[in-house]
């Protein structure tokens, strides 16, 4: 059971770095443990803490002017390894949506996999929300998966985006993929039948 | 006028979900301890079993150490992660090839070496570089955990079906040129993120004449420019390798997996989303400046300047050079280097230790260098020693380490201090990726051996 999404009204974490890989959202050494809880504490360790554990002051987590449950960054965030980790640590720092123009691959399908909701918005959408957030940090996005809209409350621009029918119900009603394929054993079993 | 791509999903999508994903089959999955712990919980929690355990291969690879490995690693949470896996592997009921094993290794090597990994198959992993097994014409890529978890309850995974491009590579490698440079080249054209949301043919006289092991470098490194996956259709050099290892088809099974194999090519007017071309006679010996693999230049470039970088991406091309210590604009040749990994699942083959043994027979290693040589499994470890590979080695000043990832991601003792350059014949240079405030220069195989023994920057070309 994932945890449903609807409706989101929050402000906003600007990152606006590209090509945020996810060996920096949750370093290589973090990915010992054996279960899924505890990566949010580490979520951007080595940009977040210097050598000696202390919190960096100009990392964007650190600065207490920015808060929200909705982290916006640049282009090709998730690149990189696959870890699940990366998704979990963002969502175990309580995110619910990133927003970019732009997201790897396997990062989406794992970020979907864990109730945290992907939004891809057109470059110019992206630059004018940072410039936004930048004069004001409480300004305000809206999600709404319902309709699949996000709306920039400072200028009211709205965009459209995509999310494919299927994940789309599962974050609306909390399914996960696995109830999915458990049902289709039937199918499954005939395919092999067939391919034997 | 199908693609080799669609041949292989097609051929494997069990139910379409309407407007969404596809169900997919798949027909070996790949397991090691660091992405697997959480989707073993999840079958317990549910009361699952695994639906289809001879699918599943398991071989613990990131945490390893590579000294030692007879005693019990020290690191105890690393411990409890490596024997969480055999733990895991023994209660379902699947293939474990723990540390010491004779066939121990990264899991991206052994699986082609005992003839797992087959043509036309579907392959996933909880790791990106399973594009690696694309080499033998197979549909193969990483996933995360949940994922493992699907796979494993119910042999299968929902999918939507990437776009298609192809990238030809024609004509003919220059000397001292290697199959990571073809990489390095492709990431640096396409970028770091270009090729997002597309599987990838590689294709053309270059691509041909690569041997298997060579082509597993160009495939397993496919990740690094977004693609979800790459792979290269079967050929002859494909077939031979494959024939008459443990796990491959024997008699008259082998004859008729040949006969289906041989099908699997894209068609005369097969149609990609997306199709790009580049000449072999323009790929020189690589290295990267940056934090991402597609920062790179041509070892007698230098790093570009600012005026050529996107507006968008200055924040991240100055962040970048900070952290390397790094000037726009200058040139790399001749740069003190202190560290030096051959290894992984990019470069750490039989081939890739001949290559670099090559190089350096007859010379010493540059007494500042640090240099970790490490097998990528145990029958590559075998082969060095088989080939006396360990004495030229030894003679030029190397030792040569116990199999295992290693240096590429640093998560056993094998870690670059902050600050220091390592050039590093893994698949990804971003910051820390080697060890806190490493600087990790990204190479082939003869770049890392010239570097190592002149302790510098160095064209291999120069020891041609």
């Amino acid at each position: 059971m994932i945890q449903k999404i609807d409706i989101i009204t929050s402000s906003c974490i600007p990152l606006p770095q590209e090509n945020v890989d996810t060996d920096q959202i949750i370093p290589a050494r973090f990915l010992k443990a054996v279960s899924r809880e505890g990566f949010g504490e580490n979520l951007f360790r080595d940009w977040r803490y210097d050598k000696t554990g202390q919190p960096i002051a100009d990392f964007v987590l650190n600065n207490p002017k920015y808060t929200g449950t909705i982290l916006v960054a640049g282009k090709n965030f998730g690149s990189g390894s696959s870890r699940e980790h990366a998704a979990w640590a963002i969502a175990g720092y309580g995110f619910r949506v990133v927003v970019s123009s732009f997201f790897a691959d396997i990062f989406k399908n794992n970020a979907l996999n864990n109730g945290v909701l992907p939004v891809v918005v057109s470059e110019s959408f992206l630059a004018d929300l940072f410039s936004h957030i930048q004069s004001d940090p409480k300004s305000t996005v809206t999600v709404d998966l319902p309709k699949q809209t996000i709306t920039d409350n400072t200028n009211g621009a709205s965009e459209h985006f995509e999310i494919n029918p299927y994940k789309k119900n599962c974050l609306l009603n909390g399914y996960d993929d696995i109830d999915y394929l458990l049902s289709k054993k039937q199918e499954i079993e005939d395919w092999e039948e067939k391919h034997q | 006028m199908n693609t080799l791509f669609d041949k292989i999903w097609d051929a494997h999508v069990v139910t379409s979900v309407t407007g969404g994903p596809d169900q997919l089959y798949i027909d070996r999955h790949y397991c090691h301890e660091v992405t697997s712990p959480q989707a073993f919980n999840e079958l317990r929690e549910r009361q699952l079993k695994v639906f289809r355990p001879e699918k599943t291969t398991c071989s613990p690879d990131h945490n390893i150490p590579t000294l030692n490995q007879d005693k019990p690693i020290a690191d105890p949470v690393s411990r409890n992660q490596v024997e969480t896996l055999a733990n895991n592997a023994r209660e379902f009921g699947l293939t474990h090839y723990g540390l010491g094993h004779e066939k121990n290794g990264i899991i991206h090597v052994i699986g082609p070496e005992y003839g797992l990994t087959q043509p036309g198959m579907t392959i996933v992993c909880g790791d990106s570089h399973t594009s690696t097994h694309g080499a033998f014409g197979a549909i193969a890529f990483g996933i995360g955990t949940s994922e493992v978890a699907m796979v494993l309850s119910s042999q299968c995974i929902l999918q939507p079906k990437p776009k298609s491009m192809r990238i030809n590579i024609e004509g003919r490698l220059s000397p001292g040129v290697t199959a990571k440079d073809i990489a390095l080249y492709i990431i640096a054209q396409m970028t770091t993120g270009g090729a997002t949301g597309y599987f990838v043919e590689y294709a053309g006289e270059a691509i041909r004449a690569l041997s298997m092991e060579e082509r597993m470098t160009v495939c397993n490194l496919s990740i690094e420019m977004g693609a979800r996956g790459g792979l290269i259709a079967p050929d002859e050099t494909t077939f031979n390798y494959v024939k008459g290892r443990e796990f491959a088809p024997k008699g008259k099974a082998w004859d008729k997996a040949l006969a289906y194999w041989k099908t699997l090519h894209s068609d005369p007017d097969a149609v990609f989303d997306r199709e790009v071309t580049f000449q072999a006679a323009d790929i020189a010996p690589r290295i990267t400046y940056g934090t991402n693999p597609g920062m790179g230049i041509a070892i007698d470039e230098e790093i570009p300047t600012e005026e050529t970088i996107d507006e968008s991406g200055k924040i991240s091309f100055r962040r970048a050079l900070q952290y390397m210590g790094f000037e726009a604009g200058e040139a790399l040749l001749g740069k003190k280097i202190d560290y030096v990994f051959l290894g992984s699942c990019t470069n750490g083959r039989i081939e890739d230790f001949r290559a670099f043994a090559s190089l350096v027979k007859g010379h010493k290693k540059d007494s500042r260098v640090t240099a970790w040589l490490v097998p990528g499994s145990q029958a590559v470890a075998r082969q060095i020693k088989a080939e006396g590979l360990d004495h030229i080695l030894s003679e030029a000043g190397f030792e040569i380490r116990q199999p295992g990832c290693s240096a590429c991601l640093a998560m056993n003792e094998d870690k670059v201090p902050a600050g220091k350059y390592a050039v590093s014949t893994s698949n990804r240079n971003f910051e820390g990726r080697q060890g806190p405030g490493a600087r990790t220069i990204l190479a082939g195989p003869l770049v890392a051996a010239a570097a190592a023994i002149t302790g510098e920057i160095t064209d291999p070309r120069t020891f041609l």
